[in-house]
Protein backbone atom coordinates (compact mmCIF):
# COMPACT_ATOMS: atom_id res chain seq x y z
CA UNK A 1 0.00 0.00 0.00
CA UNK A 2 1.59 3.43 -0.90
CA UNK A 3 1.67 6.72 0.42
CA UNK A 4 -0.76 7.98 -1.98
CA UNK A 5 -3.35 5.10 -1.08
CA UNK A 6 -3.35 6.32 2.67
CA UNK A 7 -3.80 9.59 1.33
CA UNK A 8 -7.11 9.03 -0.42
CA UNK A 9 -8.76 7.67 2.58
CA UNK A 10 -8.29 10.97 4.75
CA UNK A 11 -10.23 14.42 3.80
CA UNK A 12 -6.38 16.13 3.24
CA UNK A 13 -5.88 19.57 5.09
CA UNK A 14 -7.86 21.86 2.86
CA UNK A 15 -10.98 20.22 3.23
CA UNK A 16 -11.17 20.11 7.45
CA UNK A 17 -14.05 22.63 6.86
CA UNK A 18 -12.18 24.51 10.15
CA UNK A 19 -10.20 27.48 10.78
CA UNK A 20 -11.10 31.61 10.67
CA UNK A 21 -14.23 32.33 8.36
CA UNK A 22 -14.55 28.50 7.33
CA UNK A 23 -18.00 28.92 6.35
CA UNK A 24 -17.15 30.53 2.96
CA UNK A 25 -13.21 30.35 3.23
CA UNK A 26 -12.46 27.27 2.26
CA UNK A 27 -8.33 27.18 2.72
CA UNK A 28 -5.62 28.98 2.40
CA UNK A 29 -1.83 28.48 0.97
CA UNK A 30 1.24 30.35 0.56
CA UNK A 31 4.15 29.19 -1.87
CA UNK A 32 7.42 30.52 -2.79
CA UNK A 33 8.95 30.23 -6.05
CA UNK A 34 12.52 29.69 -5.72
CA UNK A 35 15.87 28.68 -8.31
CA UNK A 36 19.07 27.43 -7.43
CA UNK A 37 22.29 29.97 -8.47
CA UNK A 38 24.38 26.98 -10.21
CA UNK A 39 22.13 26.10 -12.59
CA UNK A 40 19.84 27.13 -16.09
CA UNK A 41 16.20 27.53 -15.07
CA UNK A 42 14.34 24.61 -16.37
CA UNK A 43 13.41 25.59 -19.93
CA UNK A 44 17.11 25.78 -19.94
CA UNK A 45 18.39 22.55 -18.34
CA UNK A 46 19.64 19.51 -20.01
CA UNK A 47 17.89 16.00 -18.33
CA UNK A 48 21.44 15.66 -16.17
CA UNK A 49 20.98 19.05 -15.25
CA UNK A 50 17.41 18.07 -13.86
CA UNK A 51 18.68 15.36 -12.35
CA UNK A 52 21.12 17.04 -10.62
CA UNK A 53 18.91 19.79 -9.16
CA UNK A 54 16.22 17.28 -8.24
CA UNK A 55 18.84 15.41 -6.45
CA UNK A 56 20.09 18.54 -4.62
CA UNK A 57 16.83 19.32 -3.76
CA UNK A 58 15.38 16.86 -2.43
CA UNK A 59 18.64 16.04 0.02
CA UNK A 60 18.23 19.67 1.45
CA UNK A 61 14.66 19.28 1.60
CA UNK A 62 15.47 15.55 3.86
CA UNK A 63 18.27 17.27 5.82
CA UNK A 64 16.17 20.37 6.75
CA UNK A 65 14.05 20.55 10.09
CA UNK A 66 11.23 19.42 7.65
CA UNK A 67 13.05 16.41 7.02
CA UNK A 68 11.51 13.99 9.44
CA UNK A 69 7.69 14.67 8.55
CA UNK A 70 8.25 14.33 4.64
CA UNK A 71 7.56 11.94 2.10
CA UNK A 72 9.01 12.03 -1.23
CA UNK A 73 7.42 11.17 -4.73
CA UNK A 74 9.00 10.46 -7.50
CA UNK A 75 7.21 11.29 -10.46
CA UNK A 76 8.90 9.06 -12.79
CA UNK A 77 7.85 5.99 -11.03
CA UNK A 78 4.82 7.49 -9.73
CA UNK A 79 1.52 5.88 -11.58
CA UNK A 80 -0.34 9.09 -13.99
CA UNK A 81 -3.33 8.04 -11.70
CA UNK A 82 -1.43 8.55 -8.26
CA UNK A 83 -0.21 11.99 -10.14
CA UNK A 84 -3.61 13.21 -10.79
CA UNK A 85 -4.38 12.27 -6.72
CA UNK A 86 -1.79 14.60 -5.79
CA UNK A 87 -3.37 17.29 -8.33
CA UNK A 88 -7.13 16.55 -6.97
CA UNK A 89 -5.77 17.10 -3.36
CA UNK A 90 -4.43 20.56 -4.17
CA UNK A 91 -0.65 19.19 -3.09
CA UNK A 92 0.36 19.51 -7.12
CA UNK A 93 -0.08 21.84 -10.13
CA UNK A 94 -1.59 19.87 -12.88
CA UNK A 95 1.09 20.93 -14.98
CA UNK A 96 3.58 19.36 -12.62
CA UNK A 97 1.51 15.93 -12.80
CA UNK A 98 1.46 16.29 -16.40
CA UNK A 99 4.91 17.83 -17.42
CA UNK A 100 8.14 15.60 -18.10
CA UNK A 101 11.29 14.48 -16.93
CA UNK A 102 13.19 14.32 -13.48
CA UNK A 103 10.82 15.93 -11.12
CA UNK A 104 8.55 14.77 -7.88
CA UNK A 105 7.27 16.37 -4.83
CA UNK A 106 7.49 15.96 -1.31
CA UNK A 107 4.66 15.92 1.26
CA UNK A 108 3.92 15.89 4.89
CA UNK A 109 1.56 12.87 5.61
CA UNK A 110 -0.73 15.46 7.36
CA UNK A 111 -0.99 17.30 3.61
CA UNK A 112 -0.38 20.93 4.97
CA UNK A 113 3.11 21.21 2.88
CA UNK A 114 4.24 19.86 -0.27
CA UNK A 115 7.34 21.21 -2.12
CA UNK A 116 7.42 20.38 -6.07
CA UNK A 117 10.69 20.19 -7.61
CA UNK A 118 11.65 21.00 -11.09
CA UNK A 119 7.96 22.05 -11.65
CA UNK A 120 8.65 25.62 -13.41
CA UNK A 121 11.01 26.79 -10.86
CA UNK A 122 13.41 23.83 -9.53
CA UNK A 123 11.36 24.64 -5.86
CA UNK A 124 8.04 25.71 -4.81
CA UNK A 125 7.63 25.33 -1.13
CA UNK A 126 3.45 25.38 -0.70
CA UNK A 127 1.63 25.43 2.63
CA UNK A 128 -1.89 25.00 3.40
CA UNK A 129 -4.70 25.02 6.17
CA UNK A 130 -7.97 25.24 6.10
CA UNK A 131 -9.91 28.40 6.43
CA UNK A 132 -8.02 31.73 6.57
CA UNK A 133 -5.12 31.35 8.50
CA UNK A 134 -2.28 33.24 6.50
CA UNK A 135 -0.11 34.91 9.51
CA UNK A 136 0.59 30.90 10.85
CA UNK A 137 1.33 29.98 7.20
CA UNK A 138 3.66 33.16 6.32
CA UNK A 139 5.60 31.84 9.88
CA UNK A 140 5.43 28.25 8.72
CA UNK A 141 7.12 28.72 5.49
CA UNK A 142 9.33 31.46 6.31
CA UNK A 143 10.94 29.12 8.74
CA UNK A 144 10.78 26.27 6.20
CA UNK A 145 12.85 28.54 3.52
CA UNK A 146 15.35 29.34 6.35
CA UNK A 147 16.05 25.54 6.57
CA UNK A 148 16.35 24.93 3.17
CA UNK A 149 18.88 28.14 2.19
CA UNK A 150 21.08 27.01 5.03
CA UNK A 151 22.30 24.28 2.60
CA UNK A 152 22.79 25.54 -0.63
CA UNK A 153 22.68 29.02 -2.82
CA UNK A 154 19.19 30.54 -4.45
CA UNK A 155 19.37 32.61 -7.47
CA UNK A 156 19.44 36.17 -6.18
CA UNK A 157 19.94 39.42 -7.54
CA UNK A 158 20.56 42.68 -5.06
CA UNK A 159 17.61 45.04 -7.06
CA UNK A 160 15.23 42.02 -8.17
CA UNK A 161 15.49 39.66 -5.31
CA UNK A 162 14.93 35.61 -5.78
CA UNK A 163 14.72 35.16 -9.82
CA UNK A 164 12.42 32.61 -11.14
CA UNK A 165 12.17 31.76 -14.57
CA UNK A 166 8.97 33.82 -15.59
CA UNK A 167 9.66 37.31 -14.73
CA UNK A 168 6.15 37.46 -13.14
CA UNK A 169 7.05 35.79 -10.12
CA UNK A 170 10.63 37.90 -9.25
CA UNK A 171 10.94 39.41 -6.12
CA UNK A 172 9.48 37.51 -3.44
CA UNK A 173 8.59 34.77 -5.37
CA UNK A 174 5.63 34.78 -3.26
CA UNK A 175 1.77 33.90 -3.84
CA UNK A 176 -1.21 33.91 -1.38
CA UNK A 177 -4.03 32.15 -2.41
CA UNK A 178 -7.27 31.53 -0.79
CA UNK A 179 -10.09 29.21 -1.79
CA UNK A 180 -13.62 30.79 -1.27
CA UNK A 181 -16.74 29.80 -1.51
CA UNK A 182 -19.46 32.21 -3.09
CA UNK A 183 -22.61 30.55 -4.06
CA UNK A 184 -24.57 33.22 -3.01
CA UNK A 185 -22.57 35.89 -4.80
CA UNK A 186 -23.11 33.65 -7.68
CA UNK A 187 -27.01 33.12 -6.92
CA UNK A 188 -27.63 37.16 -7.26
CA UNK A 189 -25.39 37.77 -10.78
CA UNK A 190 -23.28 39.75 -8.49
CA UNK A 191 -20.10 37.96 -8.48
CA UNK A 192 -18.23 39.38 -11.94
CA UNK A 193 -18.42 42.59 -10.24
CA UNK A 194 -16.39 41.37 -7.05
CA UNK A 195 -14.24 39.40 -10.24
CA UNK A 196 -13.70 43.08 -11.47
CA UNK A 197 -12.74 44.68 -8.37
CA UNK A 198 -10.33 42.05 -7.69
CA UNK A 199 -8.98 42.67 -11.22
CA UNK A 200 -8.43 46.34 -10.61
CA UNK A 201 -6.58 45.40 -7.30
CA UNK A 202 -4.24 43.21 -9.86
CA UNK A 203 -5.23 40.17 -8.57
CA UNK A 204 -6.09 36.95 -9.87
CA UNK A 205 -9.59 34.94 -10.04
CA UNK A 206 -9.04 31.26 -11.21
CA UNK A 207 -11.15 27.71 -10.92
CA UNK A 208 -11.14 24.99 -7.86
CA UNK A 209 -7.74 23.65 -9.90
CA UNK A 210 -5.69 26.85 -10.25
CA UNK A 211 -4.13 28.07 -13.42
CA UNK A 212 -6.15 27.67 -16.51
CA UNK A 213 -9.35 25.84 -14.47
CA UNK A 214 -12.72 26.79 -14.98
CA UNK A 215 -14.82 27.67 -11.56
CA UNK A 216 -17.50 24.63 -11.02
CA UNK A 217 -19.59 24.63 -7.68
CA UNK A 218 -18.91 28.17 -7.08
CA UNK A 219 -15.34 27.42 -5.52
CA UNK A 220 -12.62 30.23 -6.49
CA UNK A 221 -9.14 30.78 -5.52
CA UNK A 222 -7.90 34.38 -5.17
CA UNK A 223 -4.47 35.31 -5.64
CA UNK A 224 -1.44 38.10 -6.00
CA UNK A 225 0.13 38.97 -8.88
CA UNK A 226 2.44 41.77 -8.00
CA UNK A 227 5.34 39.82 -6.69
CA UNK A 228 8.19 42.92 -6.77
CA UNK A 229 8.26 45.93 -4.81
CA UNK A 230 5.91 45.07 -1.98
CA UNK A 231 7.34 42.89 1.51
CA UNK A 232 5.98 39.87 1.83
CA UNK A 233 4.47 41.10 4.87
CA UNK A 234 2.60 43.83 2.86
CA UNK A 235 1.38 41.52 0.89
CA UNK A 236 -0.01 38.93 3.73
CA UNK A 237 -1.44 41.68 5.22
CA UNK A 238 -3.55 43.41 2.78
CA UNK A 239 -4.88 39.70 1.86
CA UNK A 240 -5.44 38.37 5.55
CA UNK A 241 -7.11 42.06 6.83
CA UNK A 242 -8.59 43.52 3.69
CA UNK A 243 -9.20 41.52 0.74
CA UNK A 244 -10.26 38.31 2.00
CA UNK A 245 -12.39 39.70 4.51
CA UNK A 246 -14.14 42.26 2.65
CA UNK A 247 -15.25 39.24 -0.08
CA UNK A 248 -16.35 37.32 2.90
CA UNK A 249 -18.60 40.40 4.41
CA UNK A 250 -20.79 40.00 1.21
CA UNK A 251 -20.90 36.51 0.69
CA UNK A 252 -22.31 36.83 4.17
CA UNK A 253 -24.44 39.92 3.34
CA UNK A 254 -25.61 38.44 0.89
CA UNK A 255 -26.76 34.70 2.44
CA UNK A 256 -28.32 37.25 5.08
CA UNK A 257 -30.83 38.73 2.83
CA UNK A 258 -31.33 35.81 0.59
CA UNK A 259 -32.42 33.76 4.01
CA UNK A 260 -34.91 36.66 4.92
CA UNK A 261 -36.56 37.64 1.42
CA UNK A 262 -35.68 34.41 -0.60
CA UNK A 263 -36.45 32.04 1.37
CA UNK A 264 -38.28 29.33 -0.84
CA UNK A 265 -35.50 29.84 -3.25
CA UNK A 266 -32.77 29.23 -1.27
CA UNK A 267 -34.62 26.21 0.32
CA UNK A 268 -35.22 24.77 -3.07
CA UNK A 269 -31.78 24.56 -4.35
CA UNK A 270 -30.57 23.27 -1.54
CA UNK A 271 -33.45 20.57 -1.31
CA UNK A 272 -33.52 20.27 -5.05
CA UNK A 273 -29.48 19.25 -5.13
CA UNK A 274 -30.06 16.70 -2.07
CA UNK A 275 -32.90 15.49 -4.18
CA UNK A 276 -30.62 14.81 -6.90
CA UNK A 277 -27.89 13.59 -5.01
CA UNK A 278 -29.89 10.99 -3.49
CA UNK A 279 -31.97 9.55 -6.64
CA UNK A 280 -28.93 10.28 -9.93
CA UNK A 281 -27.89 7.25 -11.37
CA UNK A 282 -24.99 8.74 -12.77
CA UNK A 283 -23.00 11.90 -11.72
CA UNK A 284 -20.32 13.59 -14.07
CA UNK A 285 -17.55 15.53 -11.59
CA UNK A 286 -18.64 18.66 -12.59
CA UNK A 287 -22.23 18.05 -11.25
CA UNK A 288 -21.23 16.79 -8.04
CA UNK A 289 -19.31 19.64 -7.24
CA UNK A 290 -22.33 22.26 -8.55
CA UNK A 291 -24.53 19.97 -5.92
CA UNK A 292 -22.23 19.36 -3.10
CA UNK A 293 -21.34 23.50 -3.25
CA UNK A 294 -25.52 24.20 -3.09
CA UNK A 295 -25.49 21.10 -0.04
CA UNK A 296 -22.62 23.15 1.46
CA UNK A 297 -24.31 26.63 1.29
CA UNK A 298 -27.40 25.09 3.15
CA UNK A 299 -25.09 23.43 5.70
CA UNK A 300 -22.90 26.70 6.36
CA UNK A 301 -25.77 28.51 6.25
CA UNK A 302 -27.63 26.04 9.40
CA UNK A 303 -30.75 25.88 7.19
CA UNK A 304 -29.89 21.95 6.14
CA UNK A 305 -29.31 19.62 8.79
CA UNK A 306 -29.66 16.38 7.10
CA UNK A 307 -25.35 16.22 6.46
CA UNK A 308 -22.69 17.74 7.89
CA UNK A 309 -19.65 19.51 6.13
CA UNK A 310 -17.24 16.90 7.14
CA UNK A 311 -19.16 14.42 4.72
CA UNK A 312 -19.52 17.28 2.33
CA UNK A 313 -16.08 18.32 2.28
CA UNK A 314 -15.15 14.35 1.95
CA UNK A 315 -17.28 14.14 -1.31
CA UNK A 316 -16.14 16.46 -2.66
CA UNK A 317 -12.33 15.02 -3.25
CA UNK A 318 -13.87 11.77 -3.63
CA UNK A 319 -16.47 12.35 -6.68
CA UNK A 320 -12.81 13.27 -8.50
CA UNK A 321 -11.93 11.20 -11.05
CA UNK A 322 -8.81 9.87 -9.79
CA UNK A 323 -9.96 9.25 -6.11
CA UNK A 324 -13.18 7.62 -7.56
CA UNK A 325 -11.05 5.36 -9.43
CA UNK A 326 -8.53 5.29 -6.69
CA UNK A 327 -11.06 3.92 -4.13
CA UNK A 328 -12.41 1.50 -6.73
CA UNK A 329 -8.96 -0.18 -7.45
CA UNK A 330 -9.53 0.23 -10.90
CA UNK A 331 -9.36 2.26 -14.24
CA UNK A 332 -13.05 3.41 -15.49
CA UNK A 333 -14.31 4.70 -18.43
CA UNK A 334 -16.37 8.68 -18.13
CA UNK A 335 -19.52 6.65 -18.16
CA UNK A 336 -18.64 4.25 -15.48
CA UNK A 337 -16.75 6.70 -13.68
CA UNK A 338 -20.54 8.73 -13.89
CA UNK A 339 -22.55 5.32 -12.96
CA UNK A 340 -19.50 4.98 -10.17
CA UNK A 341 -20.56 8.03 -8.98
CA UNK A 342 -23.99 8.16 -8.02
CA UNK A 343 -23.69 4.82 -6.86
CA UNK A 344 -20.78 6.13 -4.23
CA UNK A 345 -22.49 8.99 -3.39
CA UNK A 346 -26.03 7.52 -2.77
CA UNK A 347 -24.01 5.10 -0.21
CA UNK A 348 -22.19 7.77 1.23
CA UNK A 349 -25.57 9.79 1.95
CA UNK A 350 -27.51 6.45 3.66
CA UNK A 351 -24.71 5.77 5.86
CA UNK A 352 -25.10 9.26 6.85
CA UNK A 353 -28.76 8.66 7.94
CA UNK A 354 -27.98 5.43 8.93
CA UNK A 355 -25.77 6.86 11.60
CA UNK A 356 -27.95 9.97 12.37
CA UNK A 357 -31.22 8.57 13.08
CA UNK B 1 -16.53 57.59 -56.94
CA UNK B 2 -15.10 59.57 -59.85
CA UNK B 3 -14.77 63.44 -59.23
CA UNK B 4 -12.38 65.68 -61.41
CA UNK B 5 -9.81 68.33 -59.91
CA UNK B 6 -11.18 71.21 -58.51
CA UNK B 7 -8.33 73.11 -59.75
CA UNK B 8 -8.00 72.15 -63.33
CA UNK B 9 -11.55 70.43 -63.96
CA UNK B 10 -9.53 67.94 -65.95
CA UNK B 11 -7.96 65.18 -64.37
CA UNK B 12 -9.56 62.94 -61.98
CA UNK B 13 -9.00 64.07 -58.43
CA UNK B 14 -6.49 61.66 -56.88
CA UNK B 15 -5.21 63.78 -54.01
CA UNK B 16 -8.29 64.39 -51.22
CA UNK B 17 -7.82 66.79 -48.01
CA UNK B 18 -9.02 69.14 -46.11
CA UNK B 19 -7.94 72.47 -45.78
CA UNK B 20 -8.09 74.18 -42.04
CA UNK B 21 -5.86 76.79 -42.94
CA UNK B 22 -9.00 79.24 -43.65
CA UNK B 23 -11.36 79.80 -40.76
CA UNK B 24 -13.63 77.46 -41.96
CA UNK B 25 -13.02 73.53 -43.08
CA UNK B 26 -12.65 73.34 -46.53
CA UNK B 27 -12.24 69.90 -48.51
CA UNK B 28 -10.47 69.57 -51.52
CA UNK B 29 -9.80 67.20 -54.18
CA UNK B 30 -6.92 67.76 -56.84
CA UNK B 31 -5.17 65.94 -59.66
CA UNK B 32 -1.82 64.85 -59.07
CA UNK B 33 -0.41 67.94 -60.79
CA UNK B 34 -2.02 70.21 -59.57
CA UNK B 35 -1.49 69.63 -55.91
CA UNK B 36 1.91 69.23 -56.51
CA UNK B 37 2.05 72.72 -58.21
CA UNK B 38 0.37 73.81 -54.98
CA UNK B 39 2.98 72.27 -52.94
CA UNK B 40 0.85 69.34 -51.26
CA UNK B 41 2.24 66.34 -52.90
CA UNK B 42 5.41 67.13 -52.06
CA UNK B 43 5.47 67.35 -48.67
CA UNK B 44 3.29 64.51 -48.27
CA UNK B 45 5.82 62.24 -49.68
CA UNK B 46 8.74 64.22 -47.56
CA UNK B 47 6.59 62.94 -45.16
CA UNK B 48 5.96 59.48 -46.23
CA UNK B 49 9.34 59.42 -46.55
CA UNK B 50 10.58 59.94 -43.34
CA UNK B 51 7.89 57.63 -41.63
CA UNK B 52 9.27 54.92 -43.39
CA UNK B 53 12.35 55.42 -42.91
CA UNK B 54 11.64 55.52 -39.16
CA UNK B 55 10.02 52.63 -39.01
CA UNK B 56 13.27 50.65 -41.11
CA UNK B 57 15.50 51.89 -38.21
CA UNK B 58 12.62 50.73 -35.59
CA UNK B 59 12.45 47.10 -37.63
CA UNK B 60 15.98 47.09 -36.97
CA UNK B 61 16.28 47.78 -33.29
CA UNK B 62 13.66 45.23 -32.96
CA UNK B 63 15.52 42.80 -35.02
CA UNK B 64 18.46 43.85 -32.76
CA UNK B 65 16.41 43.16 -29.70
CA UNK B 66 15.36 39.96 -30.60
CA UNK B 67 18.70 38.65 -31.48
CA UNK B 68 20.54 40.04 -28.09
CA UNK B 69 21.35 36.77 -26.18
CA UNK B 70 22.25 35.91 -22.92
CA UNK B 71 26.40 34.88 -22.66
CA UNK B 72 25.58 32.20 -20.21
CA UNK B 73 23.42 30.02 -21.35
CA UNK B 74 22.35 31.22 -24.97
CA UNK B 75 18.71 32.01 -25.25
CA UNK B 76 17.43 34.91 -27.37
CA UNK B 77 15.43 37.32 -26.12
CA UNK B 78 12.79 36.30 -28.76
CA UNK B 79 12.96 32.94 -27.89
CA UNK B 80 12.19 34.52 -24.30
CA UNK B 81 9.36 36.34 -25.33
CA UNK B 82 7.61 33.65 -27.28
CA UNK B 83 7.68 30.74 -24.35
CA UNK B 84 7.79 33.93 -21.58
CA UNK B 85 10.31 31.41 -19.76
CA UNK B 86 13.74 32.88 -18.81
CA UNK B 87 16.91 30.68 -19.31
CA UNK B 88 19.04 31.73 -16.38
CA UNK B 89 19.66 34.05 -13.29
CA UNK B 90 21.77 35.83 -15.04
CA UNK B 91 19.06 36.93 -18.03
CA UNK B 92 18.00 39.24 -15.26
CA UNK B 93 21.37 41.03 -16.09
CA UNK B 94 21.74 40.00 -19.92
CA UNK B 95 18.85 41.30 -20.65
CA UNK B 96 18.02 44.30 -18.00
CA UNK B 97 16.96 47.10 -20.01
CA UNK B 98 14.03 44.74 -21.52
CA UNK B 99 12.99 43.45 -18.80
CA UNK B 100 12.28 46.80 -16.90
CA UNK B 101 9.22 47.43 -18.70
CA UNK B 102 7.74 44.33 -18.68
CA UNK B 103 8.42 44.21 -14.90
CA UNK B 104 6.67 47.65 -14.27
CA UNK B 105 3.76 46.26 -16.19
CA UNK B 106 3.60 43.22 -14.11
CA UNK B 107 4.55 44.19 -10.47
CA UNK B 108 2.30 47.85 -11.31
CA UNK B 109 5.11 50.18 -12.08
CA UNK B 110 7.91 48.17 -9.11
CA UNK B 111 10.96 47.42 -10.21
CA UNK B 112 13.03 47.07 -7.05
CA UNK B 113 12.38 44.14 -4.33
CA UNK B 114 11.99 45.07 -0.91
CA UNK B 115 11.16 41.89 0.63
CA UNK B 116 13.19 38.65 2.54
CA UNK B 117 16.65 38.35 1.37
CA UNK B 118 18.81 34.84 1.53
CA UNK B 119 20.73 34.76 5.04
CA UNK B 120 18.25 37.55 6.57
CA UNK B 121 15.89 37.00 8.75
CA UNK B 122 12.74 39.06 8.82
CA UNK B 123 11.98 41.91 6.20
CA UNK B 124 15.67 42.50 4.45
CA UNK B 125 16.72 45.43 2.67
CA UNK B 126 16.37 48.71 4.83
CA UNK B 127 13.94 51.38 3.90
CA UNK B 128 16.62 53.81 3.52
CA UNK B 129 18.40 51.79 1.00
CA UNK B 130 15.55 51.54 -1.23
CA UNK B 131 14.25 55.45 -0.87
CA UNK B 132 17.70 55.94 -2.35
CA UNK B 133 17.63 53.81 -5.14
CA UNK B 134 14.13 54.80 -5.69
CA UNK B 135 15.02 58.53 -6.04
CA UNK B 136 17.77 57.21 -8.56
CA UNK B 137 15.56 56.09 -10.11
CA UNK B 138 13.25 58.65 -10.29
CA UNK B 139 16.08 61.19 -11.55
CA UNK B 140 16.88 58.55 -14.38
CA UNK B 141 13.66 58.49 -15.46
CA UNK B 142 13.27 62.38 -15.44
CA UNK B 143 16.40 62.74 -17.30
CA UNK B 144 15.09 59.60 -19.96
CA UNK B 145 11.54 62.01 -19.81
CA UNK B 146 9.62 58.82 -18.88
CA UNK B 147 7.44 60.81 -16.75
CA UNK B 148 5.09 58.67 -15.88
CA UNK B 149 7.22 56.56 -14.54
CA UNK B 150 9.00 58.97 -12.68
CA UNK B 151 5.38 59.73 -11.30
CA UNK B 152 4.83 56.52 -10.18
CA UNK B 153 8.60 56.81 -8.62
CA UNK B 154 7.34 59.48 -6.92
CA UNK B 155 4.70 58.10 -5.36
CA UNK B 156 6.39 55.28 -3.76
CA UNK B 157 9.00 57.44 -2.46
CA UNK B 158 6.12 59.61 -0.98
CA UNK B 159 4.93 56.38 0.39
CA UNK B 160 7.65 54.91 2.30
CA UNK B 161 9.30 58.15 3.38
CA UNK B 162 5.79 58.53 5.02
CA UNK B 163 6.41 55.02 6.80
CA UNK B 164 9.98 56.04 7.83
CA UNK B 165 8.69 58.86 9.86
Amino acid sequence: MSKIDDLTKQTGEWLRGEGPMSEVVISSRIRLARNLKAYPFLSRADESQHRRIYRELSDSIANSPLGDDIFFADFETLSELDRQVLVERHLVSRQHAEGEGTRGVAVSPNERRALMVNEEDHLRIQVLRSGLQLDALWDEIREIDTGIEKQLEYAYHERYGYLTACPTNVGTGLRVSVMLHLPALKLVKEIDRVFRAAQDMKLAVRGIYGEGTEAVGDFYQVSNQITLGRTEEEIIEEFGKTIIPKMVEYELKVRDAMAKERTYQLDDKVWRAYGTMNNARAMSSDEALFLLSHLRMGVAMGRFKDLDVHTINRLLLQTQPAHLQKIHHETLTGEQRSITRAEFVRARLREYQARNN
Amino acid sequence: MELPCQRCQKARATVHLTDCTGGEPRERHLCEDCAEQEGLTLQQNAGITSILEKFVQHSKKVEEIARLTCPKCGISFAEFRNSGQLGCPHDYTAFEKLLLPLLERAHDGRTEHVGRQPGVAGPARSRRTTLTQLRLDMDRAVEAEEYELAAKLRDQIKALSNVED
